[in-house]
């Protein structure tokens, strides 16, 4: 059970870092901003499904807070570049 | 390329978000020097609260709200983490000396306090004042004539 578990945590490790690769592509190719945006924010969901991963196989809580951590820094990143690419400007003088 | 649009469904959530981000960068203060966590990282999650609140409000409402000068975090923390520092004089130990200790508190219970925590306490009104004087004057338009706060 160990083992199995070894291995399909090796296996999800691979494969989200090869996408992360293919989002990073996309991050820098992109045709069009909203592409960016997209990626940017999934390479985050990424990221914390790397920590959640590296989490079970070193066998430790401590990320769990690292986990709780990089989604808010994302979900914050993400409302910017939505009301950039939406408005143009991130911080309004006044809401009208 | 400016649409006039109503941000409802953001300026209702950020109203909940941001009481949660901030119990969080409290937590995150007082997880540290055992745990991940410390000054650094809670006084960022303290900004990135009070940047998801200007992005939604924007920075009239902000001022009239939020009255404090966030350059003034920063002579603040800076003593603080000094102080901290210079305590240890008054002991006879050498500078920034470190104790620590278990104390009973009233409802967390046993609760490990270190003077690390000073020092930290110093370290997170740093980066918050350094954190939010920086983002807001990128954000700041050219042409606009906006006050920070009044």
């Amino acid at each position: 059970m160990i083992q199995l578990l070894s291995i399909v945590s090796t296996v999800c490790l691979t494969v989200i870092a090869v996408s992360t690769l293919f989002l990073l592509y996309r991050a820098i190719k992109g045709p069009s901003n909203p592409d960016r945006a997209v990626a940017l924010d999934t390479i985050g969901v990424n990221l914390m499904a790397i920590t959640g991963i590296l989490a079970i196989k070193l066998k430790t809580t401590f990320f769990n807070d690292v986990i709780l951590l990089i989604g808010i820094l994302a979900f914050i990143g993400t409302v910017a570049l939505a009301k950039f690419l939406e408005k143009g400007v991130i911080i309004e003088r006044s809401r009208d | 390329m400016k649409n006039v649009t109503n941000d409802l469904i953001l300026k209702t959530a950020t109203t909940i978000i941001v009481f949660l981000i901030l119990g969080f960068s409290v937590y995150l203060f007082f997880a540290g020097h055992n745990a991940p966590g410390g000054g650094f990282i809670g006084g960022l999650m303290t900004s990135g609260a009070f940047v998801l609140l200007y992005i939604a409000y924007g920075f009239q409402t902000m001022n009239r709200v939020v009255k404090i000068d966030f350059k003034t975090f920063i002579p603040i923390g800076l003593t603080i983490a000094v102080l901290s520092g210079v305590g240890s004089f008054l002991y006879g130990q050498p500078f920034l000396s470190h104790t620590d200790g278990y104390f009973h508190l009233p409802i967390i219970g046993k609760a490990h306090l270190a003077t690390a925590m000073i020092f930290d306490l110093g370290v997170y009104f740093t980066v918050i004042g350094v954190t939010m004087t920086i983002i807001l004057s990128i954000a700041k338009d050219e042409g606009e004539q906006v006050e920070n706060a009044e």
